[in-house]
């Protein structure tokens, strides 16, 4: 295999760098002691950190994007597992169209889903409700799911379910204790990336929530775009952080570089 | 689980049913009420005419300026950032795949994992380093230069969307270069082929279909990009995405966001499907098909 020559090391690091950039500046702009925007030069400073958790719309804000994420990653594991299982083991008139249909939502921009469902909302008086935010957040985060299933169950070894049967296990006893463990693993990483996307989204959310049902990134947004001051950039932090700590979970739980690389 | 034909559709629709229903509710459904909304009337008095029907949407869009010179300028932002994307992401995909065990997977992360933070977060991030006060007009005014105006132009925009589209192009790279046979780039070498020809000729024949689906998606997602435009470009520099954002909920004309919507999601689904044509006609001739 070919060596990186010194030119082509110092580009990684230009690009490494580059990447990193906003995160790194965002982190320390969160420890200033300043009242404007500036980097800690003084001294490092708790106090923006303490001004999040003193902020009641932050934390509902918050608290929503959690349940959001928990409640719409859940159903949509619920809805993407028996289709993808159905996807790859049947042969059904229409699959292809079926197939298509549900990993749609990548290609259709999540603003045009969004201005859609306000207006599907506001014919239906449910605009702001929280249930229907739920559910509008299942069908863009399904095709994440549906891929790691399919990618998954597309690996199974099929003979120990017919070993399992030929032995006289019933259907249920097949799907829970032989088919379900076997594609865990795809399941498990499936479910957080999708509360990973469901926790991140803004665009399509900005059009469908109400003050009450907020998420995090819409009032994020909202505040970014009225009043600039270091608070933003502690809860950046935060969210830095966190998503941070998910990712290890998600390494631990199906490996990092199958989810975002798509190797299986 | 061997079952009959008719168990095999059977079971194939009852176990899809549930995600067809809530897509065909909540996707198909409110695309076609916007379809529909599109062509209805606008009143600024009255409000939507559900009942009563006119092109004059889709008209404005196409002959008045404020409207086709914001589509025309995304356009070109995104024709540009797809550009400066496969000009950085290849190198950087190849430089990775010749990395060795530990620091191959440690850049690949770090490259990616922009990926699952939250877009809203990457462009303040860009708003700290580019502000008129920010870290880079900082290091010119130390270096003893002026400062310049970085953030709500272009610019600003352009490197916001670069910085989140990029791991979009690293990745497809990345997985064809996994395919990459090295016994034919030895071969190519040890008959005497330069670098250059190894690369041109070996190589990048191999890695172009995953050149031109990240091409592809990297123009879709930077076409409709919304929290970049917004956050970055500022009440001025509009893109189609905040175009659609004011029409909504400043302007409050439904109808005439909704004839650019449609119009955003129709020539991205154009762009996506003759693209994919292009790219698989190719390569089907390529390969003898």
């Amino acid at each position: 295999m070919t060596r990186n020559g010194p030119l082509a090391l110092s580009f990684n690091a230009l690009v490494m760098v580059f990447m990193m950039a906003p995160l790194v500046v965002v982190c320390l702009v969160a420890f200033t002691p300043e009242n404007t925007l500036s980097l800690p030069t003084t001294g490092f400073s708790l106090r923006w950190f303490t001004a999040v958790f003193e902020r009641a719309d932050f934390i509902t804000a918050f608290a929503n994007s959690l349940k959001l994420a928990a409640l719409s990653a859940t159903l949509a594991t619920l809805i993407a597992v028996p289709a993808g299982l159905a996807l790859t083991r049947y042969r059904f008139p229409g699959q292809g169209v079926i197939n298509g249909l549900l990993l749609s939502p990548i290609i259709i921009p999540h603003l045009v889903l969004g201005v859609a469902l306000m207006r599907l909302f506001a014919l239906l008086g449910v605009n702001g409700s929280f249930s229907w935010l739920v559910l509008a957040h299942v069908v863009v985060i399904t095709p994440y799911v549906l891929r790691l299933v399919i990618a998954t169950a597309i690996g199974v070894d099929r003979s120990a379910e017919q070993a399992a049967e030929s032995l006289g296990a019933g259907r249920m006893t097949l799907f829970w204790r032989i088919t379900v463990p076997m594609i865990l693993p795809g399941v498990a990483g499936g479910w957080l990336l999708a509360f990973i996307n469901s926790f991140d989204e803004v665009t399509l959310s900005i059009f469908i929530t109400s003050p009450a049902t907020q998420t995090l990134p819409v009032r994020m947004y909202v505040y970014a775009t009225e009043s600039i001051d270091p608070m933003m950039a502690a809860i950046s932090a935060l969210v830095i952080a966190l998503t941070a700590v998910t990712m290890l979970v998600l390494d631990r739980v199906y490996g990092l570089d199958r989810v975002m690389v798509g190797k299986s | 689980m061997s079952g009959s034909l008719f168990t095999d559709v059977r079971r194939g629709y009852s176990l899809t049913g549930p995600a067809v229903l809530l897509f065909a509710v909540l996707m198909v459904l409110p695309l076609l009420l916007t379809l529909v909304l599109s062509v209805n009337v606008f009143d600024y008095t009255t409000g939507i005419k559900g009942d009563q029907y006119t092109a004059e949407h889709y008209t404005n869009l196409f002959t008045d300026p404020f409207f086709y010179e914001i589509f025309l300028r995304t356009f070109w932002i995104s024709a540009l950032v797809t550009a400066l994307c496969v000009l950085i992401g290849v190198p950087e995909a190849l430089v990775l795949s010749r990395m060795r065990a530990p620091w191959r997977s440690l850049f690949l992360v770090l490259v990616l994992t922009p990926l699952l933070i939250s877009v809203v977060v990457r462009a303040f991030g860009w708003s700290l380093l580019l502000g008129n006060e920010g870290v880079v007009n900082q290091a010119i005014v130390a270096l003893g230069g002026k400062p310049l105006k970085l953030l709500y132009t272009p610019f600003a925009v352009i490197i916001g969307l670069v910085h989140v589209m990029l791991p979009f192009m690293i990745i497809p790279v990345w997985t064809s270069l996994q395919k990459l046979d090295a016994t034919a780039e030895h071969a190519a070498l040890s008959l005497g082929a330069s670098h250059w020809t190894v690369f041109s000729r070996i190589v990048l024949p191999q890695i172009m279909p995953g050149v031109l689906s990240g091409t592809l998606i990297v123009f879709g997602l930077s076409a409709s990009s919304f929290a970049i435009p917004g956050l970055l470009g500022g009440r001025r520099l509009k893109m189609v995405a905040t175009l659609i954002y004011d029409q909504y909920l400043a302007e409050l004309n439904w109808p005439m966001g909704a004839a650019i919507a449609v119009t955003l999601l129709l020539i991205n689904l154009v762009v996506m499907l003759s693209w994919n044509r292009l790219v698989e006609r190719r390569y089907n001739r390529r390969l003898g098909v």
